[in-house]
């Protein structure tokens, strides 16, 4: 690892432009009752987020953990001044904030290096805005290169690195600021698995050394093991709207242990927690309308089917706890979650208390053959996804047979948002056509009946 | 010219659904066309005499005339830059100025450049008069014409795509609107940028060749160049001139090739923003022999370091650079007073129009150039269609043989850069001495220069054909016309399509110049949109002149519209693999 070079603190001091009077229990980043909602297409507000309000003190990590959805990227942004909040307020180190501050950096999922800048270009980039001399910004580049890793990297191109070096360059170029706080965006989620526990532990061990001068972090993930690894609290977020659903203290000390019993019970907590937002939330869609208007998960027929068959072999035997399968089956935490959606909604599977059961149709499933499988998810298809339900019926209702996809996608869109519109036809139309209840044709996007037989 | 090389880079392309914006913008080019050659008729009045170089035929006055056409080229490049600059920017941020700018440009890369270059010239010239810089500026405008609104075009693509990510990164880091458009939007925007760039200047050098050497009514212009050299070798009928200025074209582009498009494609490479290396990586022995050369990158440091400095520098307005205005109106009163505005500019606009036009035009007039105008849409297509008939099946046997596709494609771009008008006295001098039909036999001029877009396209989209595909079609044992309908040919659709809306708007631009030709004293006439205009400008008709040019527009929009965009966006659908 790099040499432990210190970044001085008095200098620090020398540099800001306004002297750092927060006292111990002053927080860094605070929130009242933000909201945030975007205008759909037909004028009508659609709340992302509702009623947030959190505050974020000096020396620790905040982690914020949801779904794809709950809106956690929108809060990162919102913290980071890069999008406004459509209510309520937000106060960096006391001051209200109205947009990019000093002393604010986002590492980010996609690495959001400039292609056509070497390591080290890309580095001093960060301090462009801070007009500083020209030897000042290349020292201070070159200590955060040194700090991070990247050192006899500095000429090389992106394209020349892999995604961990490539990630190690956005820390780099957050760090060489040396921000008050950090913001990172799922920054391990685009990296492997082997060099996310790399690139993670580095940045443990300069934090806990207190070799950045960041004081704090909020870290966005969806990865519930990383966040028990590295946070201090985490905040659960729900989806739509995105609410705080729950705070937990993480009162481990560090270094953390994976295998340890309390960084299990910790992390099965939160399965719990979120096993109980997912079914709340689905008891709650099918209301809506009739439950016409659910959000669907799209996925494939093949991983649901898969899914079936490895929870009902051993050494499940149709029961299982979530953080064992996901570990097992080396499924990433949000196709998990996206599965285990799915089949509670076709009701194949019940989702309790950070497990995951079959139900008695699901072991039917899981024993039968192809055309049985096919009855079996016709029928319970039809039962309990009432869209796919409506537009059987509106097929055999209409003369031709005939129904154009934007017909179904206007009534969804009354209720979700495109992106989720989109997701739920995708859904439905792999069930549907697995199912062999109606037929899909993209050329002309429309609906057709299959001949009754 | 219309130019979609995004697709040959491998960027998207955003099909425009054509709605009412497009019609008004037709309307008020082809108004202010109109317009123009109206007023030019009443400016020619006090101007008659420009200064006319003195062109000799010799062979050894050749380098020095290409030079001064190169020279004239470049400018033009540096004003299309900074047009590019300046006109996409605001296209690009401002909603409202969006829904002008664009429609605009995209009208404006139909309309046919030596149309409207009589009346250049004849502005220009009233602006300078009695010096040779009028004549000069007309045509390093013709020239900034036929490339800026391609480059436009792209850079305002570039723009409105640049990723999120990199647009959240800048806006966090707080660069300033200098820093963010040196530092994110310029470097972005590279690649589509040069490559245009150097597409577009290929296609200058016609341009340029056909404005050194202009007359208009009363009007004579000649400059120093390699076009006005082979204008006067014409006017005296000499061959062997028009041999020799071949020669000097054809060393010249292969220079400007080797020391200008090249390097700066090698040079791009760095700012493509794939993240993955590439597997064919441009080079150029002008660009390595520029980085291995220590003393003069010694010499070129402290210039590097001060455009560095320059773009780097903050440059940020004093205080918050947030306007407040007095009185916020809400936006959709603003949006209706914008659209009255514009509105009301237009119906000025037609109100002038009908004002001129009435003592000078009559119905007939516009009829007459209307079936001119089918004529000249009838040779188009069939020569299209003929160019496609032979140039695809070569192309596609060329581009799926990697070597021969490395001989073939160079060669084929120069063909397509090569300034067709200079080898028309040839056909011509042959038309002549065999006393042939020059409505029939003058039409493949039209599609001479421009066959090759098609070629070298096509070349392309067959060189990156999946080669999954045809490792699975050879191992179904697909053959023959199947193979050709099923397998080859709907991959190389897109790139087809790029080649052939290229190709039909440069044919529309040669029949200007190649549906009406002299050779010495003799004039042949091949009737059609393209004689019509040519036989105006020559008359000075100012009002005709116009009226074809505007009639003319109006044809190419149209087949633009309803056919070759439909006919891309058609194929980008079919053929997408994601």
């Amino acid at each position: 690892m790099a040499a432990a070079l210190r970044l001085c603190p008095t200098a620090n001091a020398a540099r800001l432009k306004e002297p750092v009077a927060s006292p111990a229990n002053n927080p860094i980043i605070e929130m009242r009752k933000v909201c945030k909602a975007f205008a759909k297409p037909s004028g009508e507000l659609l709340p992302v987020l509702a009623d947030i309000s959190l505050s974020l003190g000096e020396g620790e990590i905040l982690g914020l953990l949801g779904r794809s959805g709950s809106g956690k990227s929108t809060l990162l942004r919102i913290a980071g001044g890069l999008i406004k909040p459509t209510s309520g307020e937000v106060l960096y180190r006391g001051q209200p904030l109205s947009g990019p501050a000093e002393g604010i950096a986002v590492v980010f999922q996609s690495f959001a290096l400039f292609p056509w800048l070497t390591v080290l270009e890309n580095v001093e980039a960060g301090l462009d805005a801070l007009g500083l001399a020209h030897d000042e910004t290349r020292r201070r580049a070159m200590s955060a290169i040194d700090l991070i890793g990247l050192d006899g990297f500095q000429s090389a191109y992106p394209r020349e690195l892999s995604g961990g070096m490539r990630q190690r360059v956005g820390f780099a170029r957050a760090i060489v600021i040396e921000p008050v706080l950090l913001l990172m965006d799922e920054p391990f989620s685009a990296l492997d698995v082997l060099t996310a526990e790399a690139l993670r532990t580095d940045f443990l061990d300069l934090w806990i050394e207190r070799q950045l001068s960041t004081k704090s972090v909020l870290l966005v993930t969806h990865n519930i093991e990383e966040a028990v690894m590295m946070c201090d609290r985490i905040l659960v977020l729900s989806t739509n709207p995105g609410r705080i659903a729950a705070e937990i203290p993480v009162p481990l000390a560090h270094p953390r242990n994976r295998l340890d019993s309390e960084f299990h019970n910790i992390v099965d907590e939160f399965y719990s927690i979120l096993t109980s937002r997912t079914t709340e939330s689905i008891g709650a869609q099918r209301k809506i309308h009739g439950g016409l208007a659910q959000p669907l998960p799209p996925v494939p027929i093949n991983l649901l089917a898969g899914f079936i068959e490895a929870l009902a072999s051993s050494p499940y035997d149709g029961r299982a706890e979530l953080a064992r399968i996901a570990g097992a089956l080396a499924l990433d935490i949000r196709d998990l979650f996206l599965i285990a959606e799915a089949l509670h909604i076709l009701e194949f599977a019940e989702l309790q208390e950070g497990a995951i059961k079959l139900t008695a149709a699901g072991r039917v499933f899981a024993q039968s053959g192809i055309e049985e499988r096919k009855r079996l998810f016709s029928e319970h298809l039809l039962q309990f996804v009432p869209l796919a339900a409506h537009i059987y019926h509106v097929l055999s209702e209409r003369e031709g047979h005939l129904a154009p996809r934007v017909r179904f996608e206007s009534e969804l869109e009354d209720h979700l948002n495109p992106s989720d519109t989109e997701k739920t036809l995708r859904a439905v139309i792999g069930w549907g056509r697995y199912a062999e209840l109606f037929a899909y044709d993209d050329d002309t996007r429309t609906f057709t009946a299959r001949s009754l037989s | 010219m219309e130019q979609h090389a995004q697709v040959l880079i491998g960027g998207p392309w955003h099909q425009r659904i054509p709605t009412w914006r497009d019609v008004v913008a037709t309307l008020l080019v082809v108004a202010i066309v109109i317009l123009l050659g109206s007023g030019a008729h009443q400016m020619i009045a006090p101007l008659i005499t420009t200064q006319q170089a003195r062109i000799s035929l010799s062979p050894a006055a050749l380098p020095v005339y290409a030079l001064r056409t190169t020279l004239r080229m470049l400018a033009a490049l540096v004003a299309s830059l900074i047009f590019t600059f300046i006109y996409a920017t605001p296209a690009a941020k401002s909603r409202r100025a969006e829904t002008v700018l664009i429609p605009l440009l995209d009208v404006l890369q139909s309309v046919p450049v030596l149309g409207y270059l009589s009346f250049t010239v004849v502005f220009f010239v009233s602006l300078f008069p009695g010096t040779s810089l009028g004549p000069e500026l007309a045509a390093i405008f013709a020239i900034f014409t036929a490339q800026s609104w391609n480059m436009a075009f792209s850079f305002y693509q570039s723009l409105i795509t640049v990723p999120t990510d990199l647009d959240e990164a800048s806006r966090s880091f707080r660069f300033s609107g200098w820093q963010r458009f040196w530092r994110l939007e310029v470097p972005f925007a590279m690649p589509g940028l040069i490559w245009n760039m150097m597409m577009s200047m290929s296609g200058g050098w016609f341009f340029v060749v056909a404005s050194e050497a202009i007359s208009v009514g009363n009007i004579q212009v000649t400059l120093a160049g390699i076009g006005s050299y082979v204008a006067l070798a014409i006017q005296q009928r000499d061959l062997a001139a028009v041999g020799w200025a071949i020669v000097a074209m054809t060393i010249t582009i292969l220079i400007y090739d080797q020391l200008l498009f090249r390097p700066l494609v090698a040079w791009a490479d760095k700012f493509r923003f794939e993240q993955t290396a590439a597997l064919v990586v441009p080079r150029s022995w002008v660009l390595d022999l520029f980085r291995g050369a220590s003393l003069l990158r010694r010499l070129g440091e402290p210039i590097g370091g001060a455009v560095q400095v320059t773009l780097r520098a903050r440059l940020a307005l004093p205080g918050k650079p947030r306007w407040r205005p007095v009185f916020a109106l809400p936006r959709r009163a603003a949006d209706f007073a914008w659209f009255s505005f514009l509105l009301a500019g237009l119906a000025y606009v037609g109100w002038k129009l009908a004002q001129f036009a009435e003592p000078e035009l009559s119905w007939g007039d516009v009829s007459i150039a209307a079936g001119n105008g089918v004529l000249t849409l009838l040779r188009v297509a069939i020569l299209i269609a003929l160019a496609t008939v032979v140039w695809v099946p070569t192309g596609v046997i060329v581009g799926l043989r990697p070597r021969l596709a490395e001989k073939v494609q160079p060669l084929a771009q120069f063909l397509a850069a090569f300034p067709a008008n200079l080898l028309f006295p040839l056909a011509v001098f042959l038309i002549v001495k065999f006393a042939l039909d020059p409505k029939i036999w003058l039409s493949p001029l039209m599609i001479l220069g421009t066959q090759w877009y098609i070629l070298f396209n096509v070349i392309a989209g067959a060189s990156a054909f999946p080669n999954d595909f045809r490792e699975a079609a050879a191992s179904f044992r697909v053959r023959g016309w199947r193979w050709w309908r099923q397998v080859i040919l709907p991959g190389i659709f897109p790139y087809y399509v790029t080649g052939a809306i290229t190709a039909s708007g440069g044919a529309w631009n040669a029949s200007i110049v190649s549906e009406a030709v002299n050779w010495g004293p003799t004039r042949l006439n091949g009737s059609g949109l393209g004689a019509y205009i040519a036989q105006m400008t020559e008359a000075g008709d100012y009002p005709r002149i116009a009226l074809g040019v505007a009639v003319m527009s109006v044809f190419v929009i149209t087949m633009n519209r309803l056919l070759w965009r439909p006919l891309y966006a058609f194929a980008q659908r079919r053929t997408r693999l994601d």
